[in-house]
């Protein structure tokens, strides 16, 4: 066994670390602690996203992953896992969670050649941006239920429906859609998946506001949308197996478990620099188990990652599974733990968002906040237990009624 | 042994729950929070006339003379509405401050004008370290021949920013000793703070403000013992109110887990959201039967620190618990601005560190047993 880095990946990572220390300075205010929200609730927010996309995207960094012939150029998933890791430790913005994540693997999986060569190289370029139109209201686990229709007609599809929790769909020009093909279907058959303008007649997008009041999310309305044929990716009605091949096990969740280590590097700063009660913060006991607690999870959490990849690498696809429901399952719990014991620490000052006084400029009690949409969505965290009991356990499965 | 409340504070209870399901719905509360002021008057002066803000005063001063469980009962009911208001600030602590440490002629001159609701009081204890500790007071009060001159800063002064005096704990030779100024005199500026809770947490900045010796409240250095008293009193007052927001997210989210439904079953049919709300329905019950318990010692007179500390510290965390798996099971609609159990989520965070957050209290209890 040997967990060190090679030679090239260690030159490799220095190459990322100069980079997006040297770009994250550009970051506007309005950028704020990062994640979603410092992508898409503000305008200055969306254009600092845009400008690192651009950035990445002339340095080959978004489609390092994919195939040659798709313009990729078959980056080792090792390569793949540490831009990752130095991207989540700077919580840099730039690379698509919809397109670059989740878009192009699925154009990658089934699109025709045409498609590929029509939309893959704009996302390589850092200059397409998707929402991801999946959940409705009455599908959000239960995703195979979902209602919305896209009816054939002549060399075009007419879309009729709705769509929720459409994260920035009030930014993005493109969305890719997953919707019914066959009215008569149910659950996994019949479905399709689309890309469409967002700008399109027939198509309203209404705010979702967070808990917090900040506009990320929103509901998208569909009214007779008039979409061509062309845009139809893969197969027609075989959406649902194309969408489940690129559902996001691939992941190995490396950027959360170092994007927490340089939370936990802040949060260290703080305890180290703060005096309360006649004496520094890193000396109260209470801190310190809790520090320590984070400390575990960071370092656990990252190890689990490294081992998400290797089993990629190796194509261990069936252990890939569970270890990736592991990841997003416990780094989502790590996160909700640190942004409690963070705001915990910091005593009166934990409840601060934002202004002068507010340590770490508010980062840890928004993502008390935010957190919880990461235990949520993705697949929410008991979903992910349940698919650990499954494929991890050979447990007995679900039975529902149809 | 007698574990139930009285006719009349069933009664109190339902009034309660009936003025505020009509004057200040989830949408009203949501406008407050986002409103400047932080605070609706109109709702406020048609309370005030309830009787509710005098009801726990002593016969002397206007008041009720009320149990301090009868207090706790519309704190609870306020905490399920998640309703904004100075009830804590001016009501609660300033009130009970008064009661506890004013003399004759400001008690019989301020209780009725808190209890008619046309005087808003809040207190100023903390500093810029956030201590909560007496060693935490160290704003100057300086004597000047008859009078005091205080300079300094207080953080997190609840209300600041509508009240009409402030009760100020400053530092003299004497030890810690508590002031009344006019929020509005000369050299007193405050500054809102952006708080989870979308309260009105404020920064108040003191440049030599003036205050006449006939403004202390106590004696000078008597300031700690009666911040303690009121502390006991105020901290499970506060409590009533944070169970009241965990019963509201449990009935909340009981309601939903029947009527949601993914793969054709109500999501509450599912035995892993079964056994949260489980968990949280004993996290629940057994903070409000220990509630109960402290708030009968407090009408009783027995000693109750320690049980005081137990209690906030059970209740910081168990919100927090509640109100984390009430949003999750939720799911997605739980985390919205528009959807009411965000209300919760947010409050437990913030309610956490009023008057002291768990270590805190931990540490008193540790204190009591002798540790
Ligand atoms: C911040 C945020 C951003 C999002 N962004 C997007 C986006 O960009 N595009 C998009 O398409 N979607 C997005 N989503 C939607 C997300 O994918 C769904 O919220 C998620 O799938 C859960 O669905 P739901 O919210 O309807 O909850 P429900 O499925 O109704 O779940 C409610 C509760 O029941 C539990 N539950 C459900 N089924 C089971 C079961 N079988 N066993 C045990 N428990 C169960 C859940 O775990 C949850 O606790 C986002 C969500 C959030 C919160």
């Amino acid at each position: 066994m040997d967990f060190r880095l090679t030679k090239e990946e260690e030159a490799i990572k220095q190459e990322f670390i100069k980079f997006f220390d040297a770009e994250m300075k550009n970051a506007p205010p309005e950028f704020g602690n990062g994640g979603l929200e410092g992508i898409y609730a503000t305008d200055e927010g969306f254009e600092f996203h845009k400008y690192m996309a651009r950035k990445m995207g002339e340095r080959g960094w978004l489609s390092m992953g994919w195939p040659k012939d798709c313009g990729g150029r078959d980056a080792s998933i090792m390569e793949q896992v540490i831009f990752d890791e130095v991207r989540g430790y700077y919580n840099a913005p730039g690379v698509d969670g919809f397109a670059v994540g989740m878009f192009a693997p699925t154009l990658i999986a089934g699109a025709n050649k045409e498609q590929k060569n029509r939309l893959l190289p704009p996302i390589a370029r850092g200059e397409a941006f998707y929402c991801q139109g999946w959940s409705e209201p009455d599908a959000g686990s239960d995703l195979a239920s979902l209602t919305t229709t896209a009816i054939r007609e002549g060399d075009h599809y007419i879309i009729n429906g709705q769509k929720t929790w459409t994260t920035g769909g009030h930014k993005a020009e493109f969305m890719f859609l997953l919707a019914r093909t066959d009215p008569d279907s149910n659950r996994g058959k019949g479905l399709s998946v689309f890309h469409l303008r967002m700008d399109l007649p027939g198509i309203e997008i209404r705010p979702l506001l967070y808990m917090d009041g900040k506009h990320v999310y929103n509901e998208v309305f569909f009214n007779n949308v008039k979409i061509p044929a062309t845009d139809m990716v893969g197969v027609e009605g075989e959406g649902w197996n194309l969408t489940r091949q690129t559902m996001n096990f691939e992941r190995s969740g490396a950027g959360g478990f170092s994007g927490a280590k340089r939370y936990l590097e802040k949060i260290i700063d703080y305890v180290k620099t703060t005096q309360r009660d006649g004496r520094t913060l890193s000396k109260d006991p209470n801190a310190r188990r809790k520090i320590a607690e984070l400390f575990i999870a960071s370092e656990v959490g990252q190890t689990l990652a490294y081992k998400i990849s290797w089993m990629h690498q190796k194509g261990d696809f069936m252990g890939l599974i569970t270890a990736a429901c592991e990841s997003k399952l416990f780094s989502t719990e790590m996160a909700q733990q640190m942004s409690n014991y963070a705001t915990e620490i910091m005593g009166l000052y934990g409840q601060l968002e934002a202004g002068e006084h507010a340590p770490m400029d508010g980062s840890m009690v928004e993502l008390y906040q935010f957190v919880k949409g990461a235990t949520i969505f993705a697949g929410t965290n008991e979903i992910q237990r349940n698919l650990i009991a499954w494929t991890g356990l050979g447990l007995p499965r679900l039975k529902f009624r149809p | 042994m007698d574990l139930d409340f009285t006719k009349e504070q069933e009664m109190l209870r339902k009034s309660v729950d009936e003025f505020l399901t009509k004057e200040c719905p989830f949408d009203s509360v949501r406008e407050i929070e986002d409103s400047e002021e932080g605070f609706d008057k109109k709702i406020w002066k048609k309370m005030a006339r309830l009787g509710w803000m005098e009801l726990h005063f002593p016969e002397e001063y206007g008041g009720l003379g009320d149990p301090f469980a009868d207090l706790t009962i519309i704190m609870e009911e306020m905490g399920k509405k998640a309703f904004p208001s100075p009830f804590f600030s001016s009501v609660v602590m300033s009130g009970i401050l008064l009661v506890e440490g004013a003399s004759e002629k400001q008690k019989k001159k301020l209780l009725p004008d808190i209890a008619s609701g046309k005087l808003l009081i809040t207190l100023a204890q903390y500093e810029q370290d956030g201590s909560y500790l007496e060693s935490g007071i160290t704003l100057p009060a300086e004597a000047d021949g008859e009078d005091y001159i205080l300079s300094g800063r207080k953080f997190f002064v609840l209300d600041a920013n509508i009240a009409d005096k402030l009760i100020v704990a400053a530092r003299t030779t004497e030890g810690v000793t508590l002031f009344l100024v006019d929020s509005g005199g000369e050299g007193i500026s405050f500054q809102k703070m952006h708080t989870i809770g979308k309260d009105n947490n404020c920064v108040v900045s003191f440049d030599k403000v003036r205050v006449s010796q006939d403004n202390l409240i106590g004696s000078p250095g008597e300031g700690w013992k009666i911040l303690e008293k009121m502390a006991q009193k105020a901290t499970v007052a506060k409590c009533a109110e944070m169970l009241g927001g965990c019963k509201e997210s449990i009935d909340m989210t009981t309601a939903y887990a029947k009527q949601r439904e993914q793969y054709s079953t109500p999501i509450g049919g599912f035995q892993a959201i079964q056994h949260y709300m489980a968990d949280m329905r004993v996290a629940y019950d057994t903070s409000l039967y220990y509630l109960h318990k402290v708030v009968w010692m407090i009408d009783e007179g027995i000693e109750a620190s320690k049980e005081i500390s137990a209690l906030k510290a059970q209740v910081n965390e168990q919100y927090k618990f509640i109100t984390e798996r009430a949003v999750q099971i939720h799911g997605g609609i739980g985390t919205t601005r528009e959807f009411n159990i965000g209300l919760f989520y947010r409050r437990a965070k913030a309610f956490e560190y009023v008057l002291g957050d768990t270590d805190f209290h931990y540490e008193r209890i540790a204190e009591a047993l002798e540790l």
